[in-house]
């Protein structure tokens, strides 16, 4: 039973980064969600120690707020003050921190929060977290039905916005020119990644989180051209990687959320073999045929 | 005050190690930083530092000690097949560069962690600190590490001066450095191993997140005071070099607080600051720079309205309201009297009661901005053979720009004009 929710729980995270990511891709901005996932810490310590409690509510705001926060800050260094994109990225993202670190070691005694739970969370304690229904004869762990909520919002955000996102995402220019508010877009979307990116961590930590939102889509989109098989393959790969990965974890004694990604990293690696191999027996074919 | 004064004096031989190394790998970070800034790939070195973590897990599994000559093996060849990775992966597929940084950070990172929770729970007892490399600790620094980073350090200087001119050919433009029959390929080799080299030795100290800023933050810091790659370096390596020592002493002052994390506090304020304040490259100046184009525009724009009401509708003697002027060109009631009163204190405008002239240097001024926009617009449709209907907005913007020297090379070209397209006289200075 303990396997069945861990398994759902990271195949729903994963499903739901493997739609957004899809589209975080397309829009050249996969370095955006590391950025987001690691400047979220100063937000939840802050949080934290405010509210005194570890409740999801306050962590969540805390964490939007500075979630948002570095999206301004990029913003601002690369738009208004012209430095490039890249660097704008870096210096963000590691300030904002380097100050979460220093928040934590200034309130080590107030706050019972480190740095490990945090940066990579711990998918194996998902099931003892858990929730009663109707009289205690149906339970559900926290997490699974958080994850599950999540995946339907994000499923459902992309069913509804498809063809804006899809326009927004492959040609913003032509979508201004359509008279399409490309910013109203840009924001909506990075809300669902910020609130997806927040509501993931503590459950496969931060910096896995990236690897969702990059892995899957990158792997599917090697071996497509079009946006809904993309989506589709994506979610598959997203799927395998979180079933496969709870076996290989428990048959290492690893990490389960370190797992998934090396699985997910894995089917990456099958598909450029086979993208490189196909490219060439095409360039051969092409060569024959001349 | 007397602590800051025990740690400057350095007689402690902790203190002495810590803030060396410190400044050591500071130093280094941000010199290989430099190039990876300049070749746009500032994130590069974020995903080598994440990548460094499956060579060390690996390294430890294999020999079973925590020799650090051994575990840095194995962080050498991760990193170094992590940077090839990523540079195969953007040459080769149709994933963009920035998909590729964070793609391979995330899985080689992903099985690192992998393999050091394997580690960990296969518990062998002597597997402890190996998550120092996630977090760093720079306190736990030796006397040893202090030789491997001078080591590196002078290594690394060395490798800049002996290329350095490769170095910045290749940086600033690699195709350019290809064609100039630059072997590249190895340029970018050397390149990309003094920066895993740097980033293996960096880790250990601020951990793996905050080493990205060791080796970002100090070049972009650097690059808003010059446009010289040898000043950039030798600023960026400064600033690294600063950051390293307070991040040393703030955590020799209050030794609850973490190195790492203060070198990029410190590092990060400098570089906010220099972005905003720096001359003429800070974003203060630029603001400043706009608002005097803006003003001059203003200024000009205000003389020709006198030009054409005071000497073309022969209002000259009675003067000009403001209210004249206004019905004469939309510009916003504010910016408008801010602009009389520049005029005025330049001299190029004389109030006589209500009424406002233009002075005989004012005469001048705006002699020289008509015939500049007359002068552009006769270049349009004698040179360019633009329609008489469409030069005028164009011209609006040249007025402002042409140089003496241009003016000088127009009226040659067109041997000096006395009428424009519109048949309106073009006005010289006598």
């Amino acid at each position: 039973m303990e396997a069945i929710f861990i398994i759902a729980t990271g195949a729903l995270v994963a499903m739901t980064c493997a739609l957004l990511g899809s589209f975080l891709l397309l829009r050249k901005m996969a370095m955006l969600g590391d950025a987001i996932s690691h400047a979220v810490l100063p937000g939840i310590v802050l949080a934290f120690m405010i509210s005194g409690s570890r409740d999801n509510f306050s962590m969540l705001i805390g964490a939007s707020l500075a979630g948002l926060l570095v999206t301004l800050l990029i913003e601002l260094l690369h738009k208004k003050i012209h430095l490039q994109e890249d660097a704008s990225i870096g210096i963000s993202f590691t300030w904002l921190f380097a100050i979460g670190v220093i928040l934590i070691s200034a309130y080590t005694e107030q706050v019972d929060l480190d740095q490990d739970c945090v940066l990579y969370g711990e998918i194996a304690y998902v099931p003892f977290d858990l929730i009663y229904f109707s009289g205690g004869e149906l339970f559900f762990p926290r997490a699974t039905i958080i994850s599950g909520l999540l995946f339907l919002l994000t499923l459902g955000f992309v069913l509804v916005a498809y063809k804006g996102l899809k326009i927004t995402s492959f040609n913003s220019d032509y979508a201004k020119s359509l008279g399409i508010s490309t910013l109203a877009w840009h924001l909506v979307f990075m809300s669902m990644v910020s609130i997806t990116t927040v509501l993931s961590f503590e459950i496969v930590g931060a910096i896995l989180i990236v690897a969702l939102l990059v892995v899957p889509p990158a792997t599917a989109y090697l071996l497509t051209k079009r946006l809904k098989q993309m989506l589709l393959l994506a979610l598959i790969f997203a799927l395998l990687s979180a079933i496969g990965g709870y076996y290989l974890a428990v048959l290492l004694d690893a990490s389960i959320a370190g797992a998934m990604v090396s699985l997910a990293g894995f089917f990456f690696l099958l598909a450029l073999i086979f993208s490189r191999l196909r490219s060439r027996s095409l360039k051969v074919d092409a060569y024959l045929n001349e | 005050m007397n602590d800051v004064w025990a740690f400057f004096s350095f007689s402690d031989p902790t203190v002495r190690i810590v803030s060396l190394g410190t400044v050591f790998l500071a130093m280094s970070a941000s010199v290989v930083g430099t190039f990876a800034f300049l070749r746009k790939r500032a994130l590069v070195g974020d995903a080598i530092a994440h990548a460094i973590l499956p060579g060390i897990a690996i390294a430890f599994m294999l020999s079973g000690t925590k020799n650090p000559v051994v575990l840095m093996m194995g962080a050498l060849i991760s990193g170094w097949l992590a940077t090839w990775a990523m540079e195969y992966i953007t040459e080769k597929t149709k994933l963009s560069n920035d998909t590729a940084v964070a793609l391979v950070l995330s899985v080689f990172f992903g099985i690192g962690i992998m393999l050091l929770t394997h580690i960990q729970h296969s518990g062998s007892g002597n597997q402890s600190g190996l998550d120092q490399y996630l977090f760093g600790k720079a306190a736990g620094m030796t006397e040893q590490d202090l030789w491997t980073y001078s080591v590196v350090a002078v290594l690394l200087l060395t490798v800049v001066l002996s290329l350095y001119k490769e170095l910045k050919v290749y940086s600033f433009n690699p195709d350019f450095a290809a064609v100039s029959g630059l072997p590249v390929k190895a340029i970018r080799r050397i390149l990309n191993l003094v920066t895993v080299l740097a980033i293996a030795i960096g880790i250990q100290s601020v951990g793996v997140v905050l080493m990205a800023a060791l080796l970002i933050t100090p070049a972009a810091a650097a690059r808003a005071w010059t446009s010289s790659l040898k000043i950039m370096l030798i600023l960026a390596a400064l600033i690294g070099g600063i950051s390293g020592l307070s991040g040393s002493l703030i955590s020799y002052l209050s030794p609850a607080m973490p190195t790492g994390p203060w070198i990029v506090m410190t590092l990060s304020i400098i570089t906010l600051l220099s972005l905003f304040f720096a001359p003429k490259r800070g974003a203060l100046s630029r603001l400043l720079k706009q608002r005097r184009h803006s003003q001059k525009i203003l200024n000009e724009n205000l003389l020709k309205v006198f030009y054409k009401l005071s000497v073309e509708r022969k209002l000259e003697q009675v003067g000009l309201s403001v209210d004249q002027l206004q019905a004469e060109r939309a510009i916003n009631k504010s910016d408008f009297a801010a602009a009389i009163r520049r005029l005025k204190r330049k001299n190029w405008l004389l109030a006589e009661g209500e009424k406002l002239k233009l002075s005989s240097i004012g005469l001048v001024e705006a002699k020289r901005v008509v015939r500049l926009h007359r002068l552009w617009e006769m270049y349009l449709s004698q040179r360019l053979n633009l329609k008489e209907d469409h030069i005028h907005p164009n011209a609006e913007s040249m007025e402002h720009i042409i140089s003496p020297e241009l003016e000088a090379l127009l009226l040659k070209e067109l041997d000096f004009p006395t009428q424009d397209p519109h048949n309106s006289p073009i006005p010289y200075a006598n």
